[in-house]
């Protein structure tokens, strides 16, 4: 779960990282009243999960509280790579000497945490990583030391940051692994004109693996954008909604990205993923379906489940009870095989539903609810 | 031969006494893995009747291998204590531990195969289906019944994709197939299977499922164009899907042009690997390429 920057901002803050002093708000009344208090200048900063956020104008600097108002009402509400901005954060500006990047982020290939270092921080970051890779330190983190302040120490002379950074890539470290982050970043790291350091943005992804002891996380940084997206996320379905015709429904994520790509090569355009997951019940099926069924671009479903763990059996009681609660208007088809596959294939023979169509194999199923949803 | 697994692995499973573990330690033995012990601290000394078979449960790792020379171990617990679990095992000194707990934090991922690397203790998963050598043992919750042995090497970071593999497959059989599981981080790689069926001689070909996100996948390509000799047909899935969003695994997130379906397929194509458009056609690859293999004059 990505984090806001005035959420990562508090975060970091707790664990010790100098921030400059900022508010949160969505009005733009609010926002002048927040300038003055923080001493009239300000930068207006979109709160949007995006990066690239000050190249499309969602960073503005406002030299007093009015244009403060006037920047966050023209903020307010546009729309930055396709994210709508429901809130701005209000921040001191500051008077930047240098501009340093440091991050942990999750090496994948090598199975650790990377500590990644550069005395060439802020928004080109990017770009001195591809044309100067030199510049960029990347220095693998043991799990079983993490980053002491001999580490640090290392790290910040490797990359060329000031001493000062040492006591900043300790603490950073505590936050990833306090929060059961999987990334933490701050860009830029600043020093000022009147030598303070400063991590004036940051990224923070937490681990959602690890809700179950980070409970103060709360919900409050789910911002679904479709409502089913979230109706279902209430319902612990995993769901995205695409741009398609074809509503898709499968066990396994896998299982059901493959089943995108077989209904994309059957000439038709999926409409969403839904993984029902392992094991899932009757009446996660059910659930499933009618989120599926609720979505009005879908024209046709097809659901597509091997039995593992989960019981084609209880998929089939699953449907069955969805038929009976949604009455859907649009056809289903249904591909099951493995684990009570026979069983479940005579559950929906006998309830003969008029618009569920069987089929004995992934390829079949895919080309008939793409034809259903073409003609449909 | 196969690999990693066999009829004379003597398997533990830790958490055998829970929902799950009960559930599928029940099918493990229908499948004819010697399940020798389970692990519950609270319910050492007791023991549990399987229709046919009563199987010990032990208060430790440690004690489980002592009494029953156990070499893998299977594990069944919930997220929050499969760190300590996977650590009490490679503390114990087990060869393999297979992890299908879904839903750790990756923090304890890392720490945990990393410490086990340390005490040369294998990990396959977390978050998989684990591993099945058919006709000989099975551990984790792969459907047993779905292939028969053969000589077909399989790995796969997708449970579902794996079982559709082996059903699409099921008259030629299997060698072992290996769900390494769809975290970001896992115990053991694509390479590391690779490598494996390489050496085993049972295995004639390998089929490589991967998905969108990391570039595990890359990585495999190369080690295949250095140290494969046999032949290997790849699938992919995950074409469609959309960049930033994340589809169902932790692990299954594209960003960028890193992690593409397309760019995945390319560096497999790129060394010789068939990579099939869906699991049927890869299936056609597999039978396609094993005719040419046995018709091909012996060296």
């Amino acid at each position: 779960m990505d984090l806001y920057e005035h959420e990562a901002r508090a975060l970091v803050e707790e664990h010790g990282i100098p921030v400059p002093r900022a508010e949160v708000t969505d009005s733009p009344e609010e926002a002048r009243a927040i300038a003055r208090r923080l001493g009239g200048s300000v930068v207006v900063k979109a709160q949007v999960k995006t990066g690239g956020r000050g190249k499309a104008g969602g960073v503005r600097l406002a030299a007093d509280p009015a244009e403060a108002e006037r920047t966050t009402r023209r903020i307010l509400g546009t729309d930055i790579k396709g994210h709508r901005v429901r809130k701005v954060m209000l921040a001191q500006p500051a008077d930047i000497e240098s501009e340093f990047y440091v991050a942990y982020v999750l090496d994948r290939a090598a199975g650790r945490f990377l500590a990644i270092a550069s005395a060439a921080g802020g928004m080109d970051i990017e770009e001195v990583a591809a044309t100067r890779p030199e510049a960029v330190v990347r220095m693998p983190v043991d799990p079983a030391e993490g980053v002491t302040s001999a580490k640090a120490g290392a790290i910040a002379e490797a990359a060329g940051l000031p001493p000062r950074t040492v006591d900043v890539l300790v603490r950073l470290w505590e936050v990833l692994v306090r929060e059961d982050a999987v990334l933490v970043e701050v860009n830029p790291l600043v020093r000022t004109r009147q030598g303070q350091l400063l991590a004036l943005d940051g990224k923070v992804t937490l681990d959602d693996n690890a809700r179950f002891r980070q409970a103060r996380w709360g919900n409050d940084s789910i911002a679904y954008d479709d409502p089913l997206e979230a109706a279902a996320a209430a319902k612990g379905l995993n769901y995205v909604k695409l741009d398609g015709e074809v509503g898709i429904i499968g066990n396994g994520a896998g299982l059901v990205m493959s089943t995108l790509d077989v209904v994309a090569g059957c000439g038709a355009r999926p409409a969403n993923f839904l993984d029902i997951g392992g094991g899932a019940s009757a009446q996660v099926m059910a659930d499933g379906l009618s989120v599926v069924l609720s979505d009005p671009a879908v024209k046709s479903v097809f659901v597509n489940v091997f039995g593992g763990i989960t019981a084609c059996d209880a998929v089939a009681d699953g449907i069955v009870k969805a038929l009976d609660e949604v009455r859907p208007t649009k056809p289903l088809v249904v591909r099951l095989d493995g684990n009570n596959a026979a069983r479940g294939r005579t559950v929906l023979d006998e309830r003969a539903h008029p618009l569920v169509q069987q089929a004995t194999t992934m390829d079949g199923a895919a080309r008939r609810a793409a034809e259903l949803a073409n003609t449909g | 031969m196969a690999i990693f697994l066999t009829k004379e692995s003597r398997v533990l499973v830790q958490g055998m006494t829970g929902g799950e573990g009960m559930k599928h330690t029940r099918r493990m033995l229908a499948a004819g893995t010697n399940v020798v012990g389970g692990v519950n601290p609270r319910k050492a000394g007791r023991a549990v009747d399987f229709d046919d078979r009563v199987v010990p449960v032990f208060g430790s790792v440690a004690d489980g291998i002592r009494a029953t020379g156990a070499d893998v171990t299977v594990v069944f617990v919930p997220p929050a204590f499969a760190e300590a679990a996977v650590v009490e095992a490679a503390d114990a000194g087990i060869g393999l531990v297979v992890v299908i707990t879904e839903g750790i934090p990756v923090h304890d991922t890392v720490a945990f195969t990393s410490y086990a690397k340390k005490k040369g203790t294998r990990i396959i998963g977390p978050n998989c289906p684990g591993l099945i050598t058919p006709g000989q043992s099975n551990a984790g919750i792969i459907p047993a019944d779905i292939t028969r042995s053969g000589r077909i090497g399989l790995v796969s970071k997708s449970g579902t994709l794996t079982y559709q593999l082996m059903y699409e497959l099921r008259d030629i059989g299997f060698s072992t197939c290996v769900g390494i599981g769809g975290d970001p981080v896992v115990g053991t790689s694509h390479i590391d299977c690779l490598a494996a069926f390489q050496d085993d001689p049972d295995t004639e070909l390998v089929v490589l499922i991967g998905e969108i996100g990391g570039d595990a996948e890359e990585r495999a390509a190369a080690h295949i164009r250095d140290h494969v000799t046999k032949p290997v047909v790849g699938y992919i899935a995950g074409f469609t899907a959309p960049e930033g969003r994340t589809m169902g695994h932790a692990g299954a997130i594209v960003s960028g042009s890193a992690g593409t379906a397309q760019a995945k397929k390319a560096a497999l194509e790129a060394v010789g690997v068939k990579v099939g458009a869906t699991p049927s056609e890869t299936a056609r690859l597999v039978l396609s390429l094993l005719d040419t293999v046995r018709k091909a004059p012996q060296a």
